[in-house]
C-alpha cells in the first residue's frame, strides 16, 4: 500500500541558457529577451544612475563611487578565490595603486590620464612580485600574509617618512566631473566581470579552475602551476590597483588610510554575500553591503549592531550567495511534489 | 634488434628524516616494455614514482628519460618531456564536468606542440578519450560534474587524463585500488592494448594476478630496497619476496 510520507521541492530547470556547454542555443525574440533582459536592466540602471544627480544629490553619488571601488576589490577577490588563492588583504593592491598613482603625479607630475593606467599595470606588477615568493602557499597560509602585508606598508611608510609619510601625498591632479568618473569606475568594473567571465570559460581559464580544485593534477598535466598562478595574481591584481589609482584621484589624496583594514575586509564580505564565482556575485554583494551601511547611518550607534545582524541573515539564510540565490530562481521552477512510500508492515 | 632504453633508473634514493623511503634502487625499462612494481604498503613503491617524475626531490641518484637526464627537473617539464602519471588517490576536477576534466591535459604545453588544435577539437578528443577508457558511448555521463562520478569512473578518468598528454612513458599508481573485479577486468584489455600499440608502462599494483597479465617483468621493494627483480614467475618463486609478503616463519612464531 503507498501512502503520503511528505512533501518536497522538486526544480526544473527552464532550459534555456545562453550557452550549454559552449553550444549558443537562442531560438525565438522571447527566449533572447529571457536571456538579455537580465543584464540589460542591470547596465541600463547603473549607467542611468549617475545622471539622476539632481535627483539623488551629490552624497549617494559618492556613495556610489565608493560602491563601485569596493565592487572593483570585490572582483579582484573572486579571481584570486578562482584560482584557489585567498586574499585577506585586498588593500595591499588597493594602497600600492594608490601610491603610485601618487608618486607618478606629485612627485613627477604626470598627468593622470597617464598615471592612472600605470599605477594600475606598474601597481599589478608590484603586488605579483611581492607575492611572488608566497604563491605556493594556500588557503589560509596564503591568507594571513596577504592580511599582514598592508599593515606592514603602512607602518613602513610610517616609520621611513617615504611617501609623504603620515602626511600623504595631497593636491593630486583632480578628475573632471562626478557623472564621468561615475561611467569611468562603473565601465571599469563591467569590463571585468565580462571579461573575467569570458576569461574562464577559454582553455586557460579552465586551467586557471582546476588549479584550485587540484594543483598536483594540473602539474601532472604539465603546466607550471607557480607561473599560471603569478598571471592570475597579475590579471586579479589589475582592478584593485585600478581602484587605488582612480580613488586617490577623486579625493586628490594618498595618505596611509589607502591600506586600511576596510578594504580587505568589506571586498570580501561582499564576495560572501553575493556569491563567489561568478564575478556578478561579488559586484552585487558590493552593491547591497556599501549602501546598506550608508543607509543605516539614520540609526546611529545601532547602525553596526544592525549591519551586522543583516550580514548574518544573508550567510546563514542564503548561504550559496544572493546571486547564485537569484539566477537558481530565476532559470528553474519550483513545484512541490508529495513523496509516496510503501508502508512497511 | 635490442631496443632503445626509455627509462634508467641509477641508485635513487629518498631520505625522509632518518627513514629510507627508496634505498639505492636502479632498474631500467626498455621502449615498449611494460613493469610492474609491487611490494608490501609503505615498501616506497609511490615515493618511487614520485622520485621518477619529479613530485618528490630525490636526495640521490639519477634518473635518466630517452637518454636524456632528468634528474631534479620540475615536475611539469618532465610531463612535457612524455612522461605521464597517474595518482594514489585520484582526485578530479570535481566542479568540472567529466569532459572538461580533459581539456586541461589536452590544452598541455606537451600537446598543444605536439598537434595544436583549437578550443572545439579538445572537446571531440576528450570524448573520444573517455570512449576509449571505458565510459558509455552516447550516456550523458560525460556532461555530469566529476564530483558525482563514482570512484571506478574516477580511476578511468584518472587514466585517461594520462593517456590525453600522448606521452610515451605512461606511471600507473594503484590503477586498480577501489576498481571493481569486472571493471578491472574490463579495463584490462585496454591496457593491453596499449601495450601493443607501443606505450611503456609501469604499473604500481598490489593485485598481482591482474597486474601479470598486463606487465612481463616486476620489481619487488620491501622497506626502499629493491629485493627482486626478474618475469612474474621468477619474482613469485623467489624466497625473499614470499617472505616481504607473508612475514617470515620464524618470525610468525608458533
Amino acid at each position: 500500500m503507498r501512502v503520503q510520507a511528505g512533501l518536497r521541492k522538486e526544480r526544473l530547470d527552464r532550459g534555456i541558457k545562453a550557452r550549454t556547454d559552449d553550444i549558443f542555443a537562442i531560438g525565438s525574440p522571447r527566449e533572447i529577451m529571457y536571456l538579455t533582459m537580465p543584464r540589460v536592466v542591470v547596465i541600463a540602471a547603473l549607467f542611468t544612475f549617475p545622471l539622476l544627480k539632481d535627483f539623488t544629490g551629490m552624497y549617494w553619488q559618492n556613495v556610489m563611487m565608493i560602491t563601485a571601488t569596493i565592487a572593483l576589490l570585490a572582483l579582484s577577490w573572486d579571481m584570486l578565490h578562482s584560482v584557489g588563492l585567498v586574499s585577506l588583504g585586498q588593500a595591499l593592491f588597493f594602497g600600492v595603486g594608490a601610491y603610485t598613482t601618487g608618486y607618478l603625479n606629485y612627485h613627477l607630475g604626470i598627468s593622470p590620464y597617464i598615471s592612472i593606467p600605470m599605477a594600475t599595470v606598474v601597481g599589478a606588477f608590484i603586488c605579483t612580485a611581492i607575492l611572488f615568493p608566497v604563491l605556493r602557499l594556500r588557503g589560509i597560509y596564503f591568507g594571513l600574509i596577504t592580511f599582514a602585508l598592508p599593515l606592514l606598508m603602512m607602518r613602513v611608510i610610517e616609520a621611513t617618512k617615504i611617501l609623504g609619510g603620515t602626511e600623504g601625498m595631497s593636491g593630486l591632479t583632480p578628475l573632471p566631473g562626478i557623472t564621468i568618473k561615475l561611467y569611468v569606475i562603473i565601465a571599469v568594473a563591467l569590463v571585468c566581470v565580462f571579461g573575467f567571465q569570458r576569461l574562464f570559460d577559454t582553455d586557460y581559464g579552465l586551467v586557471l579552475k582546476a588549479i584550485r580544485d587540484n594543483d598536483r593534477t594540473v602539474i601532472a598535466a604539465g603546466f607550471d602551476v607557480q607561473w599560471y598562478k603569478a598571471q592570475a595574481l597579475f590579471i586579479a591584481a589589475l582592478p584593485a590597483t585600478f581602484a587605488g589609482a582612480f580613488l586617490s584621484h577623486h579625493y586628490q589624496f594618498v595618505g596611509m588610510p589607502a591600506f586600511a583594514m576596510d578594504y580587505s575586509i568589506l571586498p570580501l564580505a561582499s564576495v560572501i554575500i553575493g556569491g563567489p564565482g561568478s564575478f556578478v556575485g561579488a559586484m552585487l554583494g558590493a552593491f547591497i553591503l556599501v549602501p546598506l551601511s550608508e543607509f543605516l547611518r539614520a540609526f546611529g550607534t545601532l547602525r553596526i549592531v544592525i549591519y551586522s545582524l543583516m550580514m548574518l541573515i544573508f550567510v546563514v539564510g542564503v548561504p550559496e550567495g544572493i546571486f547564485h540565490y537569484l539566477k537558481r530562481k530565476y532559470h528553474q521552477f519550483e513545484r512541490v511534489v508529495s513523496i509516496e512510500e510503501v508502508e512497511k508492515k | 634488434m635490442s631496443k632503445e632504453i626509455i627509462l634508467e633508473v641509477k641508485d635513487l634514493s629518498k631520505n625522509f628524516g632518518g627513514v629510507k623511503a627508496v634505498n639505492q634502487v636502479s632498474f631500467q625499462l626498455e621502449r615498449g616494455g611494460a613493469i610492474g612494481i609491487i611490494g608490501p604498503n609503505g615498501s616506497g613503491k609511490s615515493t618511487l614514482i614520485n622520485l621518477i617524475t619529479g613530485f618528490v626531490k630525490l636526495s640521490s641518484g639519477q634518473v635518466h628519460y630517452r637518454g636524456k637526464n632528468i634528474t631534479g627537473l620540475a615536475p611539469h617539464k618532465i610531463v612535457n618531456l612524455g612522461v605521464a602519471r597517474s595518482f594514489q588517490m585520484a582526485k578530479p576536477y570535481y566542479h568540472m564536468s567529466v569532459f572538461k576534466n580533459l581539456i586541461i591535459p589536452l590544452f598541455s604545453p606537451r600537446v598543444r606542440k605536439l598537434a595544436g588544435g583549437k578550443y572545439g577539437d579538445r572537446d571531440e578528443a576528450a570524448i573520444h578519450l573517455l570512449e576509449d577508457v571505458g565510459f558509455e558511448r552516447d550516456s550523458n555521463v560525460p556532461y555530469k560534474a566529476a564530483g558525482s562520478l563514482p570512484h571506478g569512473y574516477v580511476k578511468r578518468l584518472e587514466l585517461a587524463r594520462c593517456l590525453a598528454l600522448e606521452p610515451d612513458l605512461i606511471i600507473l599508481d594503484e590503477l586498480f585500488s577501489g576498481m571493481s573485479m569486472s571493471e578491472v577486468a574490463s579495463i584490462l584489455p585496454f591496457l593491453e592494448s596499449l601495450r601493443e600499440e607501443g606505450k611503456t608502462l609501469i604499473m604500481v599494483e598490489h593485485r598481482l594476478r591482474e597486474l601479470f597479465r598486463v606487465v612481463d617483468k616486476a620489481i619487488v621493494l620491501n622497506f626502499g630496497h629493491k629485493i627482486a627483480e626478474g618475469s612474474p614467475e621468477e619474482v613469485m618463486n623467489n624466497e625473499e619476496v614470499r617472505k616481504a609478503y607473508l612475514g617470515s616463519e620464524v618470525d610468525s612464531g608458533a
